[in-house]
């Protein structure tokens, strides 16, 4: 499966922190952080999803010369439309060995787990996928170990 | 400061508003940190028009990265050895959430002590965003 390198940036750190409204001094302050019991700046727990960033593939960030499936002149960008509501997560574990620092090069990669179906009242048919994936640090230590689920349904999910 | 074992019960909680009316430039600054652009947290006309959601909605990793400073700000920095969430309802912009972490377990394993917690995220209808479980290293 895909094997991504994750270089760990204390700035990346820090917009991230914001976007979660954590205003935690150990997100972003090297002083600070080095009186705290993590001993220096630590990256949130949820962090390491932000890999994303690192993936030149990624399908849900625009990229110059191709279609985007978000609006501009029209509602959609794509001419067909998708038979699909698209995917929404469903779950999202991680197991943390230790915490991401800057500095850190992270290996990162991912392989498929279970699959499976469900019926749901709200949804239709719902299909859920399981992936693992592993954070690696530089010295080949693994980091963290995240399982996600990601759940596509037959249509938009009811909102009663 | 990290929490000490000796102190602690099972069935005491911590509980914290991780947002209030949260909004749409919320949601964006959340999809540039993470990078996931998806159309669906940003986009209105995509979201309304195409996929048949009644508004933008925010990231489930959005919720849990606020429900995760809820529980940091409870058990500590750098202690968490465990954080797993499922996404049980939308997050919508103007959503005012409280997240709330209760004590399900206190152990010790090898040495160290450990606290479980479970976790409960609720709207401002007292509505189950996101349910899940922590476990943290503490002191004795």
């Amino acid at each position: 499966m895909t094997k991504l390198t994750f270089p760990v940036e204390a700035s990346h750190i820090m917009m991230f922190a914001r976007s979660i409204g954590d205003t935690n001094p150990v997100y972003y302050d090297a002083d600070a952080a080095k009186k705290t019991e993590a001993g220096g700046i630590i990256a949130p727990p949820s962090f390491a999803q932000s890999v994303a960033q690192f993936n030149p593939d990624y399908f849900l960030r625009p990229k110059p010369g191709q279609a985007w499936f978000g609006s501009g002149k029209t509602a959609t960008g794509l001419t067909e439309k998708s038979t699909s509501s698209g995917g929404l997560h469903a779950e999202q574990h991680f197991e943390f060995h230790r915490h991401i620092k800057p500095g850190d090069v992270l290996t990162v990669e991912s392989m498929p787990g279970k699959a499976w179906e469900k019926e749901s009242k709200r949804a239709g048919i719902l299909k859920f996928r399981e992936s693992i994936t592993e954070y690696r640090d530089q010295n080949g230590e693994l980091v963290i170990t995240a399982r996600s689920v990601g759940v596509t349904t037959e249509r938009p999910v009811s909102q009663s | 400061m990290a929490l000490k074992a000796s102190a602690l019960k099972v069935g005491d909680s911590h509980s914290e508003q991780i947002c209030e009316n949260l909004s749409r430039t919320q949601i964006v600054q959340y999809a540039g940190s993470s990078g996931d652009y998806n159309p669906l947290h940003s986009d209105e006309v995509y979201t309304t028009q195409i996929a048949g959601y009644p508004s933008v909605f925010a990231h489930g990793m959005l919720t849990m990265g606020m429900t995760g400073k809820a529980v940091t700000n409870y058990v500590g920095d750098g202690t968490l050895t465990k954080f797993g969430v499922r996404f049980t309802n939308q997050v919508w912009p103007g959503d005012t959430l409280t997240a709330i972490a209760k004590i399900a377990e206190l152990r010790k394993e090898g040495g160290q002590n450990y606290v479980d917690l479970v976790l409960s995220t609720v709207n401002q209808d007292g509505k189950e965003v996101m349910t899940g479980n922590a476990t943290a290293r503490i002191d004795a």
